[in-house]
């Protein structure tokens, strides 16, 4: 930790002290990365509520999909045994990248020294 | 059963669990050592720890006897247990970790700075732990009964001493390898006896699982019922039968429908379809709530994020948690099919829950490769209740020994852990009539309905406060829990009550989340005054600390 501070330039220390006291200007950049991060979450669980919540729904509204056969496999049985992990799975992974990269872009913003 | 290799592989993996656990203690003493060495814990090993803690009793034998008697419709109890960690990736993970928190109640403390919220958490922990605790009991008693011919109680009785004698002599505690160790045996167990059950199920010329004519049996079967039900026989004739009376069927001959079980192969291939039953499609997304939103309220599943070094860590660690029990969830499905097919009497008998222990010696006999895969299920299953309630037990006996008996002390924490085992001992002993899977459908419930808006709201509202954390805990929780109670101890209930009280999570959760933010509105004035500071912490990356 002591050496990473000293490796910093005094603008970098100065936003990262804004932050620290919650200045107005460290305050703001929170609340965008709080902001940002929830978006992310939302958006992302809103691909599951449709992708996987609206499953049930559509086979109640078309009983026929239940009876459709994939290599002598029902549908419904195909969709929530196996495609389901997966697709989570999927997600999760999308997820971490963008989390990830909301947190770079906040770190760069905060130690980007021109600012 | 007359399968001599069982008893061995169950001694042993409670031989493995106990021992490595005492070998452990020896590396890690102190709780400040143990978190050290957490740091050097990579996300895979550490996820496979919270893989093998989270694969209970409802994972490796519920899932299964729910496909077996009720079909497509409880596919959502896997999708829903691994997208619980979807939930806690989203929304949990990375701010909890950074918060420090330990537990449950160390988070309410920590976010809103109230003693008597902490309190509240204490009670729910509690209550959730021993919901969850008593079906990992069940499960054990039923196993043992099943493949070694115990009395139902004894069974439960060992894995309760078992695991209690271990947590309070601390070998249990937070050692990742057994964990790990845990997770592996139990994706093994089921993962080498589905290719031999898939072999066999091609020699035998591929029986149809939903025969037009419904099931039959393969073999000549005496059935022992263990559960009253109402049968109906292929001529028309309805038969009440009772726990204790011998059903005795010829090679061939048609399974009987059962009450209560979709024996009906349209039943159980379909999922419940519009207009003949609502309250299915209630029930269906109110299980999906609860097990998508009471994952992050699992006591024994928070604990573990705190040996990641960081928020980044903790994601990478939910990410492979979450693939993880996506493997395992694809293998109990197939036991329930093949079940259809080999080990029909389950459904006469009321213990499908069995399924996944019989299976192999109904569908390969009883040669040396059916003992010994018989066997590895067995072990895999004792693997289940081992690690799911040690992790329980700890997360238990850890809150009553701090914020009940109020002392630090080693003898606090022997003392807890007795009382934190001996109550779902009790409870276990009373109720095996219950599905293993639905009693830890409402644990989740109660999870979802209490501690996942106070973490949702907690990490990503400035608004909340402790009144109002408290008051959503009571009304969401509250309820939830009510249900429970009218569930386990309540008459049998009927029509639309009966599904509202079953699967709660659909009402419950929405009124905690409605009551929490109404009354965080009204009580403005009491958000903590340093949560810029708070929400500086949860959710800036580590390396910009300050």
């Amino acid at each position: 930790m002591l050496a990473e501070i000293t490796r910093q330039d005094t603008r970098a220390e100065r936003t990262r002290a804004e932050l620290a006291q919650q200045t107005q200007v460290g305050e703001a950049l929170v609340r965008g990365l709080v902001r940002a991060q929830l978006a992310l979450a939302v958006r992302m669980s809103l691909v599951v509520a449709i992708g996987l919540g609206g499953l049930p729904w559509l086979f109640a509204i078309a009983p026929s999909l239940g009876r459709t056969t994939i290599v002598g496999v029902n549908l419904p049985w195909l969709l929530l045994g196996v495609v389901s992990f997966p697709f989570l799975i999927g997600v999760g992974w999308a997820y971490v990248r963008l989390a990830e990269r909301n947190e770079q872009d906040f770190t760069d913003l905060v130690q980007r020294p021109e600012r | 059963m007359g399968n001599d290799f069982v008893v061995p592989a169950i001694v042993a993996v409670t031989l493995v669990t106990v021992g490595i656990g005492f070998y452990g203690l020896r590396l890690a003493r102190t709780t400040s050592d143990f978190l050290v060495a957490s740091r050097a814990i990579s996300p895979t090993w550490n996820a496979a720890a919270i893989g093998g803690e989270y694969l209970s009793a409802a994972s490796f034998l519920g899932i299964a006897g729910l496909v077996l008697k009720y079909g497509v419709d409880v596919l959502w109890y896997p999708v829903g247990f691994a997208a619980g960690y979807l939930a806690l990736l989203l929304f949990v993970a990375a701010p909890l970790r950074r918060s420090g928190a330990f537990t449950l109640p160390d988070f309410c403390e920590l976010r809103l700075g109230s003693r008597r919220l902490r309190i509240l958490a204490t009670a729910f922990v509690i209550f959730i732990g021993w919901l969850y605790l008593v079906p990992q009991l069940q499960g054990a008693g039923l196993t043992l009964a099943t493949v070694a011919g115990s009395p139902y109680p004894l069974g439960a009785l060992l894995v309760a001493a078992v695991v209690t004698a271990n947590v309070a002599l601390g070998g249990m505690r937070a050692i990742t390898f057994v964990q790990a160790f845990q997770y592996w045996l139990k994706l093994t167990a089921l993962a080498v006896p589905v290719i031999f059950l898939a072999l066999q199920w091609q020699a035998d010329g591929r029986p149809a699982v939903t025969p037009p004519d419904g099931p039959t049996f393969r073999a000549a079967t005496t059935v022992v019922v263990e559960h009253r039900a109402t049968l109906t026989l292929p001529d028309g004739d309805i038969r009440e039968v009772r726990p204790g009376d011998e059903l005795t069927f010829a090679a061939g001959d048609p399974v009987p429908a059962v009450s209560g079980v979709a024996t009906d192969a349209n039943d159980w291939l379909l999922p419940s379809a519009a207009g003949d039953d609502d309250r299915g499609l209630f029930a269906t997304y109110s299980l999906i709530l609860a097990t998508f939103l009471g994952t992050m309220g699992l006591p024994h599943v928070l604990v573990r994020f705190y040996t990641n070094p960081d928020g980044a860590a903790a994601r990478r660690t939910t990410l492979v948690v979450l693939a993880l029990v996506g493997v395992f969830y694809l293998l109990p499905t197939l036991y329930g099919v093949l079940g259809r097919i080999y080990t029909p009497q389950l459904l006469l008998s009321g213990q499908t829950d069995a399924v996944v222990v019989l299976l192999p010696g109904a569908a390969l006999g009883d040669g040396l490769v059916g003992r010994l895969l018989a066997a590895l299920v067995a072990a895999g299953a004792f693997a289940a209740f081992l690690s799911t309630s040690s992790g329980l037990l700890t997360s238990v006996a850890g809150v009553i020994s701090t914020d009940v008996l109020g002392r630090g002390s080693v003898r606090g924490f022997r003392l807890a852990t007795v009382i934190a085992g001996g109550v779902p001992t009790v409870l276990a002993l009373h109720v095996d009539g219950l599905d293993v899977s639905q009693v830890v459908g409402l644990a989740f419930a109660v999870a979802a309905s209490s501690f996942c808006p106070l973490l949702v709201l907690g990490i990503w509202w400035r608004g909340l406060t402790d009144v109002g954390a408290a008051a959503g805990v009571v009304a969401g929780g509250g309820a939830a829990i009510g249900a429970v109670l009218v569930t386990v101890l309540g008459p049998p209930l009927s029509g639309w009550p009966a599904t509202l009280i079953a699967q709660p999570a659909a009402w419950t959760v929405p009124l905690a989340f409605t009551v929490m933010v109404a009354v965080s509105m009204a009580t403005r004035r009491r958000a903590p005054a340093d949560i810029a500071a708070t929400m500086l912490r949860l959710h800036t990356p580590e390396a910009l600390r300050m």
